[in-house]
C-alpha cells in the first residue's frame, strides 16, 4: 500500500545528526520525501510503502543518533498531492527554530579508533570529532549553533574536511567542530619556567604523547581541555599528589581521577554495570565507585586513610593534641612537618585491618588523593588529546580543575600561564579558545539509581521536560543559590538547567557566572518575564536578580521579582524532575541541608514541609541551636558540638559527668566564656534548624574533623565513609533517641536523647565506625518516625526527600527504605542535584506555578 | 537626674556642666543662638559644610573614648572628609531619668577634652530629660559647620581607574573595643578604640595634595561599606590587597573566634583616601609623619570594571567579593 505521512519528532533532535540519521533510513527504505528542522524539532514527510513508513519510524528510535533524545513521534497521514521525486535534507524552516546547544560530547568509538589506527587520516590528532562527538557547549559563542558562531571560527577548513562536512552520508555530515591536523587547532607542550622544551629528554612521539612520560616522572602538568585547564600528576605517586595538595593549597577535597579504560579503574574498583555505563556514557562524567578492599587486606584505597590536615594548626597549638583512647582512635594524628614519600601516617578504620607495609600493591593510589573516603572518583578520557596523553599510561592519573582554591577553572592560555604557573611545571596548551568554562560533572550511584552530584560538561544545557500543567510557562530566569550555583531559564514547557557555575563569593566566579548568564540568555533567546530568587537576603545571587528585575542595567522594562523560600525552592525541584504535574496535591517535602534563609529569619536546614509549587507549610523541623560564630561554625565543626551540647545540658553537669572525654576536654580549651557571651547577647550566633551542622557536630564528637573542615560538607562526608555498613540494618544500632515536641503549630525534634546516648557510648570506648552507623540509622529511623506522627493529621502519599544533606547514601537509603515500608512513595533526584546544585530549578518551577495561578 | 523635675534648679546644674566645660565667648554670651562673623568664613575659604549626627552607644565608656569624644569626632571627621575645615559645633543631649549626674559630667569633660584637641568650639547647644525606658541612658547629637578651602574638591564622583585606596591606620580596633567593653566578654586584650580626630591629619594631606579625589571615614559598616559606596557611586571596580590592610593580630583573633570580618567593623578614627597613582607615596609619606597617619599604607588600587564591585585579593591569590551588606553578617553558606 503506498502512502503519505507527516512525522513529527520532538526532543533533542537538532544539531545531533539526526537529520542525516533519517535521510539515510529513508533511503535504505526507498522512501522518497523531505526532512527539515522548525521550532518544534524535526519535521518529515515521506511517501512510500506503508509497511517500509513503519519499519522507518521503528528503527528511527532504535538507530537514534548517540546525542539526539526522541521525547515524541507523532505521526499524521498526508492528504495533499505530493511532488516527492527523491528524500531530500531541506533547510530548515527558519522562522521558528529553536535550536538548542547540545551538550559536549565524549570521543564516539569510531573516532577513537581513528586516532589509534596509524593509516587513518586522523591518527593522533587530538581534535578529532564528528557528529556523535566533541565540543559543543564549550566552544559555542551565539546563535545558530554553526561553525561561524563557536571558537572554530577562526579555523578554515581545509578540502578534505570540507568534503566530509558536506557529504550527507559520511558521520562528520554537519559537524561543525571538524578539523583535522592540516587544518585545525594545535597541541604544544610549554615549561612554567619558560625553558625551551628538548624533545630528547623525553621518548616521545609529539608534544601530547611528552605529557604522559612528564606524569610518570612525578612532574605536575596543567592541561588545557575541553571546557578548562585541569592539573594532572601521577595518581599513584604520593609525593606528586602531595606536591600537587600543597600547591594548590587545597588540603583535603579528594581529586578525581582518570584512566585510559575500565580495567585500569578495575585494578581499585568494582563498577556495577550501572556505574560503567556512566563512565562509558557521552556525558562521561566523574564517577564516585566504592573502592576495592585490598587482597590480603583493606589496604588500597579502600577503608578511610587520612593524613594529617592543618600542619600550621599543629603549629599554634603544641601540646593540645589529643590523646588517643584505646578503641576509639582520633581521627587525625600526625606530627607536624612534612610527609615523606612512605610515611605512614594512616589512621586505622575499626573497617580495615592493620596495614602491612610489606604487601605493597603495585600501583597503589596514592593515599592523599582522597583521604577519608571510600569511594574514588574516576572518569574515563572524554576527548582525543586525554586518549593520547594516556595512550601509555597503565595507572590512573589525578586531574582536578585547573584553578586557584576557590577560583573557576582556567579557560585561557595566559590567564592559565598567570595562575598556574607556580603549581604546574609544564603546560600543555592550544590554540582552540574556551568560550565557556565547563567543569567536570561527577555523579554517584546509589541501588540502581544515578545521583547527579555536579550538573556540568555532558548535561547541560540540556533541556529537561517539565511535568505536565508547565506547557505555556512564561519566560522565567530563576538566579540559584550562593554555593553550587546554576541558573535556570524556563521556556516551551521546558527548564533549561545551566551547567555548575560555582561558588559565588569569588570574583572570578561571579563575574563567569554573569558572563553564562547572558550567554544563556542569548542562546536560547530568553527574555526573562520574571525573576526568582532565594529568600537570603545577602546572597549575591539575590542581588544580582533584584538588580536584573528593576532594570537597573537600562535594557526594557522592569520585571516582577519572586522570593522563593530555598528549601520550598529544594522540594520542587525534586517534584519537577520526577514529573509531578502543576495541580498535583501537596507532598511531605524532606529538605536537609546546611541552611537556608527561613521565612522566620532564622536559618533552615532541617524542614518537613508540607508543599505543592505554590505554597507550603512547615510541618516540623529541628530543634533549633545557634551557630556560635556564624560563618565560622560551617569551617569549625566543634562549635557545633558545643552549640548542641550546651542546648541540651548544663555544661558543668556534663563536666562532671564525661570528665575525661576528649571531646569535652577538646572544647574546655576554647575561650567558652567569650563564645557564652556570643550566645547569651545573640552576637554573630544566629539559630538554625541545620542537618547539616548537627552532622558536623556528631562528626566532631567521635573526632572527626574536630577542629577544621577543609571544605564544605568534609566533616559528614567522612563520618559517612567510616560508617560501619554491616551494622546498618541490624535493628538494635537504631537506638538513639530523639525526642519530639510540639509548640507553635509545628513539631520540633529535639537531639538531647540522642547525644546522652551517644556520650555514654564515647564514654565506654565505642569505636567511631559504630558511633557513625548508629547516628545514621537512628537518625533515618527517627525521620520515618516523624513523617508516620505527621501522617495522622496530614494526608501524605509522597514524600520527597531533598537537600545536599540527602547525597549521603546511608541516610538516602535508610530513609527511603523505612519510608517504603510505610507505603508512601518516595521521590528523589537523579538529573538534578540533590545539594544547592538543583535549586534554581525548583525556584524556576515555583515562579511559573505562582504567576501562573494568579 | 530626674524626669519632669522641670525646675530652674535642676536645668541650671545641667546648663552648668556644659557651660562651664565648652567655656568660650560664643557660648557664654548665653544666647539661644550663635552668632558668627562672616566676613571671618570668607577669609578661610568659599564653601561651608555642615553636617549633623547622632551619637548612641553601648556602653557609655570604652577603653580608648566615650560617648562624649565620639560626638566629638565623629562630626568633626565628617566635616573633615569634604577638606572642610571644623570650626563650631552645637551640642543637644537626651537623658534618661536617673542618668548619674557625675556620668553627664565625665561625658561633658571628654567632650571639652575632644573638641579642644580638634580645635573647635561647641557654640550652642540643648539639654532634655526623658522617662526611664524612652531613652537609654544618654544620647547625643552633634551639628557642625567647618570651611572649605578654595579649589578643594573632594567627592566620590572624582574616583578614576588608577587611583590609589589609602587608609590611615589598623582598622577594627573600635569595633574590637566595643564588643568586648559590651560583652563583658572574657577577653584580655589592650585594644582600645583609635576614636580620634581626622581633621589636622586632612589639612596635612591637602597640604600636600590638594587635588585628593575622594575621602570618606570608615565608621559605621567599616571600609567594606565605604568602597562600595565608592565603587557604587563612581562605576568603578576597587581591588584591595588582603595582605597589605593593617589589622592589629588581636583583633584578627577576635574575628576568627567570633567569626566577624575586621573590614565590616566600625572605626571612629579611620578614612579613606583616594588620589592619583601619581599622587600617593607623598600623600602616604606625609601621612605618616602625623600621629593620626603613622601606620597609613596604600591598600588597594582602583580599576576600570567590574563596575561596583569591590574584592579582595587574598594571600592565596584567589579574589573574594567583599559585598555591601544589606542586614548584619549573616552566614550564607548551605
Ligand atoms: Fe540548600
Ligand atoms: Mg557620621
Ligand atoms: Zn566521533
Ligand atoms: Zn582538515
Amino acid at each position: 500500500m503506498f502512502t503519505e505521512e507527516i512525522i513529527r519528532v520532538r526532543g533533542i533532535v537538532q544539531g545531533v545528526g539526526f537529520r542525516p540519521t533519517v535521510y539515510r533510513l529513508a533511503k535504505a527504505y526507498g522512501l522518497q520525501g523531505e526532512v527539515c528542522n522548525d521550532g518544534q524539532g524535526v519535521l518529515i514527510r515521506v511517501s512510500g510503502c506503508e509497511e517500509f513508513i513503519e519499519e522507518f519510524v521503528q528503527n528511527l528510535q532504535k538507530q537514534c543518533p548517540p546525542l539526539a533524545r526522541i521525547d515524541e513521534v507523532t505521526r499524521k497521514r498526508y492528504e495533499g498531492k505530493s511532488t516527492f521525486g527523491d528524500f531530500v535534507i531541506s533547510d530548515s524552516l527558519s522562522s521558528a527554530v529553536k535550536t538548542e546547544i547540545p551538550a559536549d560530547a565524549a570521543t564516539c568509538p569510531k573516532c577513537k579508533a581513528e586516532i589509534f589506527d596509524p593509516l587513518n587520516r586522523w591518527y593522533r590528532y587530538p581534535f578529532t570529532n564528528c557528529t556523535h562527538c566533541g565540543p559543543r557547549l564549550s566552544i559555542t559563542r551565539a546563535i545558530p549553533y554553526d561553525r561561524d558562531n563557536t571558537s572554530m571560527a577562526a579555523f578554515a577548513m581545509c578540502a578534505e574536511c570540507g568534503r566530509e562536512y558536506n557529504d550527507v552520508e559520511n558521520r562528520r555530515f554537519h559537524a561543525q567542530p571538524v578539523a583535522c591536523q592540516i587544518c585545525g587547532p594545535k597541541a604544544w607542550l610549554e615549561r612554567s619556567d619558560n625553558q625551551p622544551i628538548t624533545s630528547y629528554m623525553f621518548s616521545m612521539l609529539d608534544d601530547v604523547d611528552a605529557v604522559c612520560t612528564l606524569l610518570q616522572k612525578g612532574e605536575i602538568v596543567a592541561i588545557k581541555g575541553l571546557g578548562g585547564f585541569h592539573l594532572a600528576c601521577d595518581a599513584t605517586q604520593e609525593s606528586a599528589v602531595q606536591k600537587l595538595r600543597s600547591r594548590k593549597q587545597r588540603n583535603q577535597k579528594p581529586f578525581a581521577l582518570m584512566a585510559k579504560d575500565i580495567s585500569v579503574i578495575e585494578e581499585y574498583c568494582t563498577p556495577s554495570a550501572k556505574e560503567r555505563e556512566l563512565l562509558e556514557s557521552p556525558a562521561a562524567p566523574v564517577v564516585l565507585i566504592q573502592a576495592n578492599a585490598g587482597d590480603d587486606d583493606e589496604e588500597r584505597g579502600s577503608g578511610r586513610i587520612q593524613f594529617k590536615i592543618r600542619l600550621e594548626k599543629f603549629a599554634t597549638e603544641g601540646n593540645q593534641r589529643q590523646i588517643p583512647t584505646e578503641g576509639n582512635p582520633p581521627a587525625v594524628l600526625a606530627p607536624p612537618g612534612n610527609f615523606s614519600q612512605n610515611s605512614k601516617f594512616k589512621i586505622q578504620n575499626p573497617k580495615s585491618k592493620i596495614q602491612n607495609p610489606k604487601s605493597k600493591i603495585q600501583n597503589q593510589i596514592a593515599p592523599s588523593v582522597a583521604p577519608g573516603q571510600n569511594t574514588l572518583g574516576f572518569m574515563l578520557p572524554y576527548t582525543p588529546l586525554h586518549h593520547l596523553i594516556l595512550r601509555r599510561m597503565n595507572r590512573p592519573i589525578v586531574l582536578t580543575s585547573g584553578n586557584l582554591s576557590d577560583e573557576p577553572q582556567c579557560i585561557d592560555n595566559v590567564e592559565a600561564r598567570d595562575k598556574l604557573g607556580k603549581i604546574a611545571d609544564y603546560f600543555l596548551l592550544h590554540n582552540r579558545e574556551i568560550v565557556n568554562r565547563v567543569d567536570d560533572s561527577v555523579v554517584r550511584v546509589v541501588g540502581e539509581k544515578v545521583l547527579t552530584i555536579r550538573r556540568a560538561r555532558g548535561y547541560a544545557p540540556t533541556s529537561i521536560n517539565l511535568p505536565s500543567g508547565f506547557e505555556s510557562v512564561p519566560h522565567i530566569l530563576a538566579m540559584g543559590s550562593q554555593l553550587k550555583n546554576t541558573f535556570c531559564l524556563l521556556r516551551d514547557g521546558k527548564a533549561i538547567l545551566s551547567q555548575h557555575i560555582g561558588d559565588l563569593e569569588t570574583a572570578a566566579t561571579f563575574k563567569s557566572y554573569q558572563d553564562t548568564l547572558n550567554l544563556y540568555l542569548n542562546l536560547f533567546e530568553h527574555q526573562p518575564e520574571a525573576i526568582a530568587v532565594d529568600l537570603h537576603p545577602e546572597y549575591f545571587s539575590t542581588k544580582l536578580g533584584k538588580q536584573l528585575a528593576h532594570n537597573q542595567y537600562g535594557h526594557g522594562t522592569a520585571v516582577p521579582l519572586l522570593h522563593i523560600q530555598h528549601h520550598h525552592a529544594h522540594i520542587a525541584a525534586c517534584m519537577a524532575e520526577n514529573d509531578i504535574n502543576i495541580n498535583s496535591p501537596p507532598v511531605l517535602g524532606i529538605a536537609l541541608d546546611g541552611l537556608g534563609y527561613g521565612e522566620d529569619g532564622t536559618l533552615w536546614g532541617g524542614e518537613f514541609l508540607l508543599a505543592d509549587y505554590r505554597h507550603f507549610k512547615r510541618l516540623a523541623t529541628f530543634k533549633p541551636v545557634p551557630m556560635i560564630g556564624g560563618t565560622q561554625a560551617m569551617r569549625e565543626p566543634w562549635r557545633n558540638t558545643y552549640a548542641q551540647l550546651i542546648s541540651a545540658f548544663d555544661w558543668e553537669d556534663l563536666k562532671q559527668k564525661y570528665k575525661y572525654l576528649d571531646i569535652l576536654e577538646f572544647i574546655e580549651q576554647k575561650p567558652l566564656k567569650l563564645l557564652n557571651q556570643l550566645v547569651q547577647k545573640g552576637i554573630n550566633a544566629p539559630l538554625t534548624s541545620s542537618v547539616g551542622r548537627l552532622f558536623d557536630a556528631v562528626a566532631a564528637a567521635i573526632g572527626i574533623c574536630r577542629e577544621q573542615c577543609s571544605y564544605e560538607g568534609q566533616a559528614a562526608i567522612e563520618m559517612e565513609a567510616l560508617a560501619d555498613t554491616h551494622l546498618l540494618n541490624k535493628k538494635e544500632y537504631f537506638n538513639y533517641k530523639f525526642k519530639f515536641y510540639w509548640s507553635d503549630n509545628i513539631y520540633y525534634i529535639d537531639s538531647y536523647p540522642m547525644w546522652q546516648a551517644l556520650l555514654n557510648d564515647l564514654q565506654q570506648a565505642t569505636p567511631q565506625a559504630v558511633i557513625a552507623a548508629k547516628f545514621h540509622t537512628s537518625l533515618a529511623h527517627t525521620i520515618v518516625k516523624m513523617v508516620n506522627n505527621l501522617r495522622q493529621k496530614n494526608d501524605i502519599s509522597q514524600v520527597v526527600l531533598t537537600g545536599g544533606v540527602f547525597q549521603n547514601c546511608i541516610l538516602l537509603e535508610q530513609v527511603t527504605q523505612g519510608l517504603q515500608t510505610l507505603g508512601i512513595n518516595v521521590l528523589t533526584h537523579s538529573l538534578v542535584p540533590a545539594n544547592d546544585g538543583g535549586l534554581s530549578l525548583g525556584q524556576a518551577v515555583i515562579a511559573a506555578a505562582q504567576l501562573m495561578s494568579q | 537626674l530626674a524626669h519632669g523635675s522641670g525646675g530652674k534648679a535642676m536645668r541650671d546644674l545641667i546648663d552648668d556642666i556644659f557651660i562651664q566645660n565648652f567655656d568660650n565667648p560664643t557660648l557664654s554670651q548665653l544666647e539661644d543662638q550663635a552668632r558668627f562673623d562672616l566676613a571671618s568664613f570668607i577669609k578661610q575659604g568659599d564653601r561651608l559644610a555642615f553636617t549633623t549626627d547622632s551619637y548612641v552607644v553601648d556602653p557609655l565608656f570604652f577603653p580608648g573614648g566615650d560617648i562624649g569624644t565620639l560626638a566629638i569626632n565623629g562630626t568633626v571627621n565628617d566635616l573633615a572628609m569634604s577638606g572642610a575645615k571644623p570650626l563650631y559645633l552645637s551640642c543637644s543631649v537626651i537623658l534618661e531619668e536617673g542618668l548619674p549626674v557625675e556620668t553627664l559630667r565625665r561625658v561633658a569633660q571628654s567632650m571639652q577634652a575632644a573638641a579642644q584637641k580638634a580645635g573647635v568650639q561647641v557654640v550652642t547647644g540643648d539639654t532634655k530629660v526623658v522617662s526611664r525606658g524612652a531613652a537609654d541612658k544618654l544620647f547625643i547629637n552633634t551639628s557642625g559647620i567647618g570651611i572649605i578651602p578654595t579649589g578643594v574638591n573632594i567627592s566620590a564622583h572624582n574616583i578614576q581607574p588608577g587611583d590609589a585606596i589609602i587608609i590611615n591606620g589598623e582598622l577594627g580596633n573600635h569595633g574590637t573595643a566595643i564588643l568586648i567593653a559590651r560583652g563583658e566578654l572574657a577577653l584580655d586584650t589592650d585594644i582600645e578604640s583609635d576614636c580620634q580626630p581626622l581633621n589636622n591629619l586632612v589639612e596635612t594631606i591637602l597640604n600636600v595634595c590638594p587635588e585628593v579625589h575622594a575621602m570618606r571615614d570608615a565608621t559605621r559598616g567599616g571600609l567594606a561599606t565605604v568602597l562600595n559606596e565608592f565603587a557604587f557611586s563612581s562605576g568603578v571596580g576597587i581591588r584591595l590587597d588582603e595582605q597589605s590592610i593593617p589589622v592589629r593580630e588581636e583583633v584578627k583573633g577576635v574575628c576568627e573566634l567570633l567569626g566577624l570580618d575586621p573590614l565590616y567593623l566600625a572605626n571612629e578614627g579611620k578614612f579613606v583616601v583616594v588620589v592619583g597613582r601619581e599622587n600617593a607615596d607623598t600623600v602616604v609619606s606625609a601621612m605618616k609623619s602625623h600621629p593620626a597617619g603613622k601606620d597609613a599604607c596604600i591598600i588597594g588600587e582602583v580599576i576600570p570594571s567590574p563596575s561596583g564591585v569591590v574584592f579582595l585579593k587574598t594571600a592565596f591569590g584567589a579574589e573574594r567579593i567583599v559585598d555591601m551588606l544589606v542586614g548584619e553578617q549573616l552566614p550564607r553558606i548551605c
